[in-house]
């Protein structure tokens, strides 16, 4: 039997995402908030592009969002998911302001559609990594 | 109207496309550029500068200097262009600008990719992207994930239909079952795209772009030197860029690409706005981002781009023929070079069957970054 395809992971030390992992590996969102301009913001980046200010701080989300928009994956572009086809991708909006990529899950993938409300979960996927996943709230 | 020296297109080839085992990307892209330079009727000694296109698999540095050390000459400016999809377009971009700061006179652009061998591989020189550690761990590698997310979110806004989709793809297949060239040539109906199967709902097979093997490449000089040339010279009558972002996810609206900015300046400087427009060559990655841009161009409004490429309106003999050679869609997918080359064809009015009647004035657009970054020429015949 073949060995199944290893799923890609993040590079949870990376200097600039780190706190963002530890957050979900603990079971929390944390977004950075600017010291400066108060701009909340994600993907985690050195500065805030607004007002260029490098005072970042780390904040938790409230780990509710909506649909912004979705698709169903029916054919995987990496092997390792092949086995979760069909699965749905979707832009998320935060409560707080910020969109992010994730899947939603626990849910037929035909039941989902832009606006619905969604509650953060989180996926643990390794020692190290723990994903952030959205199911219907 | 426009600051610094106007410029031409003087030479202009393609190579054979599609899946070519056997070739590589090297060898295809000399090939278009040996064929550019005897179109020019050019000594090769007086191409003074080299414009080369990343690949899109197996990028590697310095592939001007490639291109320039095996065609043996020694240009006085060379430079490589990434920008995926934007990167043909934005070669103009920069053969232009290099000749009106008076760096060079004479600029051979070229891109080109042995791309069907890789399929369904990892690229081996992948250039690392800071975004893929919020994106691959979610399954949402492949680029249809991305625009697939666009189009539903324009289907919700606008009311879009995928049979509107498919129009797009219906008139990009008629139009390269006129071209020689093209790797897929058998017409196709609304009702093939909708039976093909989902790919990333809401894209299915017919609204996604080819794999292929091939290359382009063409010559830019000043209109001034481009009167003893043997072709008709092509004119850069404007150009336009412009960036909003670089990943999708982290944006709005989605649905609105970079185009309006990129293709206001390019009008502005080519002084025509889009009722001149005889044809237009538009990048067509999946056939959403052709919807999309029509709107942003100004063809029409803002979510009336699904009724407006509907019958037939964007095919040959239509209000404005869109991808006329058949598109990444259809003829192949050499990262936008060949909606160039057949813009210059179009405009020499040497397309033969699928020639748009008295074409003057042709709009390229090309565009990257999940629709964030966008790049539009407009061109014009001889003699405007």
């Amino acid at each position: 039997m073949k060995a199944a395809p290893r799923r890609p992971l993040p590079q949870v030390s990376d200097i600039e995402t780190k706190p963002f992992w530890e957050g979900c590996a603990r079971g929390e969102i944390l977004l950075q908030r600017c010291l400066d301009c108060s701009a909340v913001r994600h993907p985690p980046s050195p500065i805030c592009s607004g007002c260029l200010s490098s005072r970042l701080e780390w904040v938790p989300a409230s780990g509710n969002a909506t649909v912004y928009s979705f698709v169903v994956v029916h054919r995987a572009f990496h092997a390792a998911f092949e086995e979760d086809v069909p699965y749905v991708v979707a832009i998320v909006e935060l409560e707080e302001g910020p969109h992010m990529l994730s899947n939603v899950v626990e849910v037929p993938p035909e039941s989902v559609e832009i606006g619905m409300p969604l509650r953060v979960c989180f996926d643990c996927v390794s020692d190290e990594v723990t994903l952030p996943k959205f199911k219907p709230a | 109207m426009r600051a610094g020296t106007q410029c031409a297109i003087v030479g202009s080839a393609e190579t054979e496309v599609g899946k070519l085992p056997g070739r590589s990307a090297l060898q295809l892209r000399l090939e278009a550029a040996v064929k550019a330079i005897e179109d020019a009727g050019l000594d090769k000694h007086r191409i003074d500068g080299l414009v080369a296109r990343q690949p899109m698999r197996n990028p590697q540095s310095n592939y001007s200097g490639l291109m320039s050390e095996r065609l043996g000459i020694e240009p006085s400016y060379t430079t490589d262009i990434s920008l995926s999809g934007a990167g043909s377009a934005s070669m103009v971009l920069s053969a232009v600008s290099a000749i009106q700061a008076g760096i060079c006179t004479t600029v051979l652009c070229v891109g080109g990719d042995a791309a069907t061998a890789y399929r369904g591989q990892p690229s081996r020189g992948r250039l690392a992207s800071e975004g893929e550690d919020f994106r691959s761990p979610f399954g949402a590698d492949g680029a249809p994930v991305m625009y697939a997310l666009a189009a539903q979110r324009h289907m919700y806004e606008y009311g879009t239909k995928s049979e509107q989709f498919g129009a797009v793809a219906v008139a990009c297949r008629r139009h390269a079952s006129l071209n020689p060239n093209a790797q897929m040539r058998t017409p196709i109906t609304i009702q093939d795209h909708q039976s093909s199967k989902f790919i990333v709902e809401p894209f299915r097979l017919l609204d996604c772009s080819l794999v292929s093997d091939g290359a382009g490449a063409i010559i830019v000089t000043t209109a001034e030197r481009a009167q003893d040339l043997p072709q008709p010279p092509v004119q850069a009558l404007g150009m336009g860029n412009a960036c909003r972002f670089s990943e999708m996810t982290y944006n709005v609206p989605i649905t609105t690409t970079a185009a309006p900015d990129a293709a206001r300046r390019a009008f502005r400087m080519a002084g025509v706005d889009a009722a001149d427009v005889d044809f237009a060559e538009l990048y067509d990655c999946f056939t959403p981002v052709v919807v999309m841009t029509l709107e942003d161009y100004g063809f029409c409004g803002k979510g009336e781009g699904g009724a407006f490429v509907e019958s037939g309106r964007i095919e040959l003999g239509g209000e404005l023929p869109v991808n006329t050679h058949g598109g990444l869609l259809s003829q192949a997918h050499i990262g936008g070079m060949l909606h160039i080359t057949e813009a210059v064809t179009q405009l020499r009015h040497q397309a033969g069957e699928r020639q748009v009647d008295g074409a003057r004035v042709g709009v390229v657009s090309g565009q990257c970054g999940e629709l964030g970054i966008h790049v539009t020429l407009v061109l014009g015949a001889d003699g405007r």
